[in-house]
């Protein structure tokens, strides 16, 4: 190890000890020294992320580390012991049930859980040399049924519903074409506005198809109906940029809001 | 014989549709007359009439476990002395009681789906194909003023083998299977099937050649997406020749996964690759890795990767989402060459702004057909334009239909614009 990374570790673990202390010495509640060193952990932590801005450093190796380490395990006891462990003891052995103070229901048991157990045992399988071409068949089984059952599911809302989509009145309620002009205005929930959009997403859907065609050349009047739906495209992915860019600064005064109201009090509760 | 089995299929496939026909229309109860019993106790308000025309069937297009039921309003909820504040759906399994209340409609209300849970032991569990009688109380501010009609059934709820409602999707289904069997018969007889060039796929050999020239390796990300994931699978395909040019370049790749089938997928797809390559012992089993499975630790674990080991070409292909930018700026960054593809349509403007290339979203599918040459894929492909034609063929036909309807067109149009719905 550098003698810089001892140095800078060193002053890193000094400041967090005092922080904590302090937290402490001024938190009310049953433990809040416990309560206080979570609190200083969790802000640290953030702060080694955001260390990240500056550049590559030790700090924001270890909280990178400590991250996907923690969260590897946690994810695996997780799916243990509320996915595997409730789903299928209860269905196939009383005894394991019993053993894991789990109630045994009769009128569950289905011979049929024994099938996703062969199926993880065979991608378990991977582990050894000479076996692992077993898990195959698991995983074909896992792709194949799941691409089965989506197709119509991508049928009804990709197909059927994208072609329902489209089947807009030009004008909402239609009486007569002087009763039509005398309502016209500019306001967005309008008669005028509401045609305009309904022609735009019937356009839209149109000539952005006809980009996404692949085996014909996009030349001639077919080239010009795809460039006009990568042009809506684009203004799509515009507003939808600007539109999720806002999420993320939410998300950014979520964490500054942590850091100054519940680590360091600067800001009212 | 395929031929056979098909038509082995069909038969048994019509015949199962007109025995569930048969079933349901024995099911069908017969309308009973109503009887109403008006309780008397304690009146403050004008007992109402009883609902009339109570009808309990097997509630159509389910899978078990569902009674339909409609009535014709009592005269007292929109008319007469409007004292009506709701029905209470009563049941029983037998004609006498006694009584279960499943639930209140409001009152306007003329129809009530009863459906119960699957299994037994649940609250409110009834099984198929068991009788049962059903009965509608009239409710007023009174509690002590309520007006039954008559007892309805037996009445048995029984799955159906095929929903009647989605027979459009089904024959839609069929026609795209169709073509897509037609198409890869023609590519496999060696017919050429176009497919126009795309840049970001062009620029893959490119990507590979330069890392190979820098020394660097290739780092590529099967998105966060399950391994049955459309995209997921259409960036193995991707990931197959990526590899392949690695292997033929003796350069390295690193494919960090989020999903531990989708790793157990991947590293058979790049040791294939190597083997087809004629390089099967320059193959890494840990070149291909898990990592995590929590989003934003996979996040950071790739971009640990990214600043330190510094790969000249960052491929993104497949499922992503609030990771895209953080990966894309930190590849820009570490100054590599990225290219990235993807279905997620909001995640498509962050690998715009900071990507080289970028696949929009079917673009990436296409891509996989593109490289591989395949003739399924390409057949797929062909298959996909045409149902991207029918598309527009009858959306502009719907349009065009919902506008003539609305001004006094003919009923058959309203009957066309009905067929596309997507119904439950």
């Amino acid at each position: 190890m550098r003698r810089s990374t001892l140095i800078g570790g060193s002053l890193v673990v000094v400041f967090f000890l005092a922080a904590w202390l302090i937290k402490g010495a001024g938190a009310s509640g049953e433990s809040p020294y416990y309560s206080a060193f979570l609190i200083t952990l969790a802000a640290f932590l953030t702060l080694a992320v955001f260390s990240f801005l500056y550049a590559d450093n030790p700090v924001y190796k270890f909280a990178e580390h400590l991250f996907v380490g923690v969260s590897a395990a946690y994810w695996m006891v997780l799916g243990f012991w509320q996915t595997l462990v409730p789903n299928l003891i209860p269905r196939i052995s009383r005894a394991l049930s019993e053993q894991l103070e789990l109630e045994y229901i009769d009128e569950l048991w289905n011979v049929l859980y024994v099938i996703p157990v062969v199926l993880g045992i065979l991608l378990l399988l991977r582990l050894s040399r000479k076996l692992g071409w077993l898990s195959r068949y698991a995983v074909a089984f896992i792709v194949g049924t799941t691409a089965g059952l989506n197709f119509i599911a991508y049928t009804r809302s990709n197909f059927m519903a994208q072609i329902s989509s489209t089947f807009l009145p030009l004008v909402g309620d239609w009486t007569s074409w002087a009763a039509f002009v005398d309502n016209l205005s500019l306001s967005a929930t309008g008669p005028l506005a509401l045609l305009m959009a309904n022609i735009v997403v019937v356009l839209g859907v149109v000539c952005g198809l006809i980009y996404f065609f692949f085996s014909r050349e996009h030349s001639g009047t077919f080239g010009m109906a795809s460039r006009l739906g990568i042009w809506i495209l684009m203004i799509t992915f515009g507003a939808s940029f600007g539109y999720t860019v806002m999420g993320r600064i939410s998300l950014l005064v979520g964490r500054m809001t942590f850091l100054l109201r519940d680590w360091l009090g600067i800001i009212a509760s | 014989m395929q031929q056979k089995h098909f038509w082995r299929f069909v038969i048994g496939l019509a015949l199962m549709t007109m025995a569930t026909a048969l079933g349901q229309s024995e099911a069908d109860p017969p309308v009973s007359d109503t009887l109403a019993v008006a309780d008397t106790a304690a009146i403050s308000v004008p007992a109402p009439l009883p609902v009339t025309n109570l009808i309990a069937r097997d509630k159509p297009n389910d899978r078990g476990y569902g009674i339909s039921l409609s009535w014709d309003l009592s005269p007292d909820d929109t008319g007469g002395t409007q004292s009506v504040l709701g029905y209470r759906i009563m049941r029983s399994t037998t004609p006498d009681g006694p009584w279960d209340s499943i639930n209140v409609a409001g009152s306007g209300d003329a129809l009530y789906d009863h459906i119960g849970p699957r299994h037994e032991g649940d609250s409110g569990y009834f099984p198929d194909h068991t009788d049962m009688y059903y009965r509608v109380d009239v409710l007023t501010a009174d509690p002590g003023v309520a007006v039954s009609s008559g007892v309805v059934g037996p009445v048995q709820s029984r799955g159906q083998w095929f929903n009647t409602a989605r027979t459009v999707v089904f024959l839609f289904m069929i026609a795209f299977c169709g073509l897509v069997i037609w198409f890869v018969t023609h590519a496999r007889r060696g017919k050429d099937l176009y497919v126009r060039p795309l840049a970001g796929i062009e620029a893959v050999d490119e990507a590979v050649g330069r890392a190979t020239e820098m020394g660097k390796p290739i780092l590529y990300l099967c998105g966060l997406g399950d391994a049955a994931e459309v995209p997921t699978i259409a960036s193995f395909t991707i990931l197959g020749r990526v590899a392949k040019r690695v292997a033929e370049y003796q350069t390295q790749i690193i494919v960090p996964c989020r999903d531990p089938i989708v790793m157990t997928v991947a590293q058979e797809v790049v040791k294939t690759a190597y083997s087809d390559a004629g390089r099967p012992d320059s193959y890494n089993p840990d070149s291909v890795f898990f990592l995590t499975i929590e989003q934003f630790a996979y996040v950071a674990g790739v971009n640990g990767i990214m600043l330190r080991d510094k790969p000249a070409t960052n491929v993104y292909m497949g499922k992503f989402y609030a990771e895209s930018l953080i990966f894309a700026e930190t590849g820009t960054m570490a100054g590599s060459i990225q290219i990235a593809g993807t279905d997620e349509i909001p995640q498509i403007p962050f690998f715009f702004v900071a990507c080289d290339y970028t696949l929009i979203g079917e673009e990436l599918y296409a891509a996989s057909a593109y490289l591989s040459r395949e003739p399924v894929l390409l057949g797929s492909l062909k298959a996909q334009d045409y149902a991207k034609a029918a598309i527009i063929v009858f959306a502009i036909l719907g349009f065009l239909a919902t506008n003539v309807s609305a001004l006094g067109g003919p009923e058959w149009l309203a009957g066309f614009v009905d067929l596309f719905q997507v119904r439950e």
